[in-house]
């Protein structure tokens, strides 16, 4: 279906599923039980989880297909994310342009960055598009203030133009960034005892956007262009010898994963019409790196569970402190209770990176694969039991026949 | 007629003449040898043709049209395909993937964005990989990844590759090296069989003797980076020049 | 004329700890083929070496002095350090004083065994890896070591004052013929960029004229041949690991009077580190030096006034500027080899 095979045609369907439904199964637990803040069904994180998603796919293309490790991809989303601010303030409140606009300024922003940076591999490339990025977070924070606002950052205001729906709303504030009435911060409760769940119709526009970005990516990995993207990773030297000329399909890759960048970058700032220069300093381009790493570099679904279990955690293990830790360990005799809570506390809270930076070591060390090879290892542990099981059964009925 | 015409070609690597007035000919839907000793200049010879090296002086003419300047991959869209000594293969990719590759190549030039349509829809280019496939006796192997084949099968599966783009010159830069003898014969039974049924010109690198004389319709020995001589096979086994400056010691080696 | 001696003057301590971390660095990649984006982490930990000095030479005992009353005429309780009751007020001040040198001896033991630690635990296992994987792994080390560090001292700079005869500026502009006060210096920088002369001197000496140097040198330029020979060119590689971290700590030891130490500094400088080596050309010591050097002054010439009224922010950008340029133009950088890193 859609041109898929079936098993991708699945994969999409999961990934649909778990968007649109995402709303109940991020809230399993009852609002007011103890279990509660493992409940991630709010807007703002659900948010994260698709933005975050569309650019670990996005930089999967580039990365997990051919390769090339960039160390600048923020410098995309922070582009993107000032378009979309700059067409909220200028254009309309309606985050449709400011969608689209962020996809092509990021798209141009790439080709120029991908032009230069790939005249050079390995970590040549990577040290480039760093130099490329950090030149960007610099001159965003310092000299391009009137356009980027500064370190203060970007943000509409009542003295915007707006040319076609005018700088206030009917309340004479500052509209926020709507769809056709709606507004991105919009949300329907359903309280059913004693659960709640949010519909937020800022997540949902996101999650459609990453569902046609999760799409589109299924088909360029399928396709001729994946394939020789894959090539590139392989040997280049054999493409070039092969009458294909790497540079272009390289450079396609860069582009389209920069757009996906922008994407995310534009879908930030519709659901909250504010970007800063911090969004494309470094640490956010190795939170990319992170992201699709821990998911499965080179896999359809990887990065978008990296970054959803990325920003997951991140929201969880901050929230923990030593309160939270006591009521857990509260069953424990005192003494051990507070030794346990001692040795949890730095993993926790604002220790958090702790935590990140050792799982992410684990999965290098371990699992390169990621999370997705992982998960194919546990299932192949049970269906080489199954298949054993299998085997002796059909041994025991033999004798009988 | 001479499908590729080299001339006067010069190349210097600092104080080290790698080629002195190489002038060489190769005749079309021939199989030409070049041959020497090591260190006389025929990898870099090989590396001239398929554009990694700009010769200081000289021309290259492959089909009338020059090949100096331009890139490996215009020079392969040409139609010049390079077998390389160690195979070179897309090694984290199936051996189908490997075969796909290049007819797509061979359909779409150096760089197409195909990048909607899956690979499963492009009937023509499956169809063509799979019968190279099994021309090459590689169809059982088609969903392995490439890597984990033998020696053997990745030089069939390089030659495979390169013939599916049907070009018009081969180049093959000593293929059997390092090959147990079984793996060389039908190595030159297969280059045989693809003279037989193909119109290509095959021009080969080469150090086996066997092989050489196997194969080569005519040859050229390189010594120090200058021909010496360029004859038939019959011609240079008796030629004293080439005796003295090569064949001699091989042959008493052997 | 002025100007420009002050700007040179001026980026000769950042250019030092560049060209420090950048000399470990290339250490490192020309040794063990391992890019190790952990270095940063251990310019840090140097760092945090002379904070756990410091720390450890004022621990205290809490004194009752009857002498002096506080306010309400109680005795007061007074915190005397207990080398103070061990060596008397007068040398225990003076020790405090100058912690941040001594901290050099405290920190070579704990630097040689925490790089010997990472060689053998973590680095030895990813020399077959791809260069990518060597870089996520360190990544990630890198992010764990300097979490560990904010855990335990926090995310605020800790000052590490220099000893007091090193405090104030030195008037260069008179030893040069100039004005008084035209071209004044920091006396601690002065120290700085001479220890850096006299550690990169120590290394190249190191390399140069002892056996284990010139057998790691051999090893650098061709590992398996000398592999060959019998030579247990392992233990050596990791030796000189601890050697690299030894130098990246120490050039954090000396830092801390300069900028306080906090636990990002490491990823800071690292990002530049990076770019100075790449500039110098992977694999290769005297360009690590050279471009830490080059890049240093070229950020202090463009953060003179006339600079950047001229060209705004070139400041901030100027050393991501010239590592393109020079990418673009030098492939290898300054003086790279042919063959590093390519492919």
């Amino acid at each position: 279906m859609f041109g898929l095979n079936a098993k991708d045609t699945r994969l999409f369907f999961i990934v649909i599923a778990l968007v649109a439904f995402a709303p109940f199964l991020m809230n399993p637990f009852p609002t007011d039980s103890a279990m509660a803040q493992f409940n991630a069904g709010y807007p703002d994180l659900m948010q994260r989880f698709v933005i975050f998603g569309i650019f670990a796919i996005g930089f999967n293309i580039l990365f997990g297909l051919t390769g090339y490790l960039s160390f600048g991809h923020a410098a995309f989303l922070g582009a993107g994310s000032y378009a979309a601010v700059w067409m909220l303030k200028l254009l309309t409140i309606n985050v449709i342009p400011a969608i689209m606009i962020s996809v092509i300024v990021a798209g141009v922003f790439a080709l120029l960055i991908g032009f230069i940076s790939l005249r050079r591999s390995g970590i040549y490339f990577s040290i480039l598009t760093l130099a490329f990025a950090q030149m960007a977070f610099a001159l965003a924070a310092s000299v391009l203030t009137p356009i980027t606002g500064g370190e203060t950052g970007l943000q509409t205001a009542l003295s915007d133009p707006r040319i076609l729906d005018g700088a206030r709303d009917a309340g004479g504030n500052i509209p926020a960034p709507g769809l056709w009435g709606m507004e991105m911060r919009d949300s329907a409760e359903w309280v059913v005892s004693g659960w709640q769940f949010t519909f937020n119709v800022g997540y949902y526009l996101a999650g459609l956007c990453m569902i046609l970005a999760f799409y589109l990516s299924i088909r360029i990995f399928r396709s001729p262009f994946g394939m020789m993207l894959r090539a590139v990773k392989s040997n280049q030297q054999r493409m070039n010898y092969t009458g294909l000329n790497t540079r272009p399909y390289t450079l396609a890759a860069f582009v389209i994963s920069g757009m996906y960048a922008g994407l995310a970058g534009g879908l930030m700032a519709a659901m909250d019409p504010l970007a800063g220069a911090e969004r494309m300093q470094w640490t956010a381009s190795g939170e990319v790196v992170l992201m699709t790493i821990l998911g499965g570099a080179g896999t359809l679904i990887g990065p978008v569970l990296g970054a959803g279990f990325i920003k997951y955690f991140e929201n969880i293990f901050s929230k923990i402190n030593d309160n939270v830790l006591h009521q857990w360990f509260a069953f424990m005799p005192d003494g051990i209770e507070d030794f346990l809570v001692t040795i949890v506390h730095p993993f926790v809270g604002k220790g958090w990176h702790l935590t990140l930076g050792l799982m992410f070591m684990a999965v290098v060390i371990f699992l390169p694969g990621g999370l997705v090879e992982g998960g194919q290892r546990i299932a192949r542990l049970f269906g080489r039991k199954k298949k054993a099981a299998d085997k002796e059964t059909d041994a025991s009925k033999t004798p009988a026949e | 007629m001479a499908i590729l015409d080299v001339k006067n070609i010069n190349k210097r690597f600092g104080g080290l003449q790698a080629l002195g007035d190489v002038n060489l000919s190769v005749a079309e839907n021939s199989v030409h040898a070049i041959i020497g000793p090591n260190g006389a200049g025929k990898s870099t010879l090989l590396n001239v043709l398929v554009g990694k090296l700009i010769p200081d002086t000289g021309s290259v003419m492959f089909d009338g049209q020059s090949v100096l300047g331009r890139k490996p991959y215009e020079i392969n869209q040409m139609g010049i395909s390079r077998v390389f000594q160690t195979p070179e293969i897309f090694g984290d990719l199936t051996v189908m993937e490997n075969m796909l590759i290049p007819c797509f190549a061979k359909r779409d030039g150096s760089f197409e964005m195909n990048a909607i349509a899956s690979i499963t829809q492009q009937r023509d280019v499956i169809e063509k990989a799979e019968h190279m496939l099994e021309d090459m006796n590689l169809i059982d192997h088609r969903d392995d990844h490439s890597a984990s084949m033998s020696r053997g099968d990745k030089r069939r599966l390089e030659i495979a590759m390169c013939l599916a783009q049907d070009p018009r010159l081969l180049l093959l830069d000593e293929p059997t090296a390092g090959m147990a003898r079984a793996d060389t014969n039908n190595t030159i039974d297969l280059l045989k069989r693809i003279k037989e049924e193909r119109d290509i010109t095959i021009a080969i690198i080469e150090h086996d003797m066997h092989v050489v004389f196997s194969l080569a319709e005519r040859i050229t020995v390189l010594a120090q980076g200058t021909p010496l001589v360029e004859d038939t096979p019959d011609n240079i086994k008796g030629h004293p020049k080439v005796r003295e400056a090569y064949l001699g010691e091989t042959q008493d080696a052997a | 004329m002025e100007a420009i001696v002050l700007q040179i003057l001026s980026g000769l301590d950042g250019g030092s700890a560049y060209a420090l971390i950048a000399l470990g660095l290339t250490l490192i990649f020309g040794t063990l083929g391992v890019v190790n984006f952990a270095h940063g982490a251990l310019f840090m930990i140097g760092a945090f070496c002379t904070v756990t000095l410091q720390r450890l030479l004022s621990y205290s005992h809490t004194v009752i002095d009857e002498s002096q009353k506080d306010f309400l005429g109680n005795p007061l309780k007074v915190q005397v350090p207990y080398i103070q009751d061990w060596f008397g007020e007068a040398a225990a001040n003076t020790i405090i004083d100058w912690s941040v040198p001594l901290a050099i001896l405290f920190a070579i033991p704990v630097m040689l065994i925490i790089g010997i630690v990472m060689e053998r635990g973590l680095i030895k296992h990813f020399y077959k890896r791809p260069h990518a994987d060597q870089i996520l792994v360190t990544f990630g080390l890198a992010i764990v070591l300097q979490e560990i560090i904010k855990a335990y001292y926090g995310a605020n700079p800790i000052p590490a004052p220099a000893p007091d005869v090193f405090k104030g500026s030195f008037d260069f502009g008179v030893l040069l013929g100039f004005d008084a006060n035209r071209i004044i210096y920091p006396y601690w920088r002065l120290v700085y960029f001479a220890f850096a002369a006299l550690l990169i001197t120590g290394v190249f000496v190191f390399l140069q004229f002892t056996t284990f140097g010139m057998v790691v040198r051999a090893g650098m330029a061709d590992r398996e041949t000398v592999g060959l020979l019998g030579i247990d060119i392992d233990k050596r590689f990791t030796i000189m690991f601890g050697l690299a971290a030894c130098v990246a700590g120490l050039a954090g030891v000396m830092y801390t009077p300069i900028n306080s130490p906090n636990y990002h500094m490491g990823m800071d400088f690292l990002v530049i580190s990076f770019v100075v080596v790449v500039v110098g050309g992977m694999g290769s010591l005297p360009g690590a030096v050279l471009a830490g050097f080059v890049l240093g002054i070229l950020q202090s010439f463009a953060s003179m006034r006339e600079v950047i009224e001229f060209l705004p922010g070139i400041n901030q950008i100027v050393i991501y500027l010239a590592a393109i340029v020079i990418l673009l133009t030098r492939p290898r950088g300054l003086m790279g080899r042919r063959g590093v890193m390519e492919e």
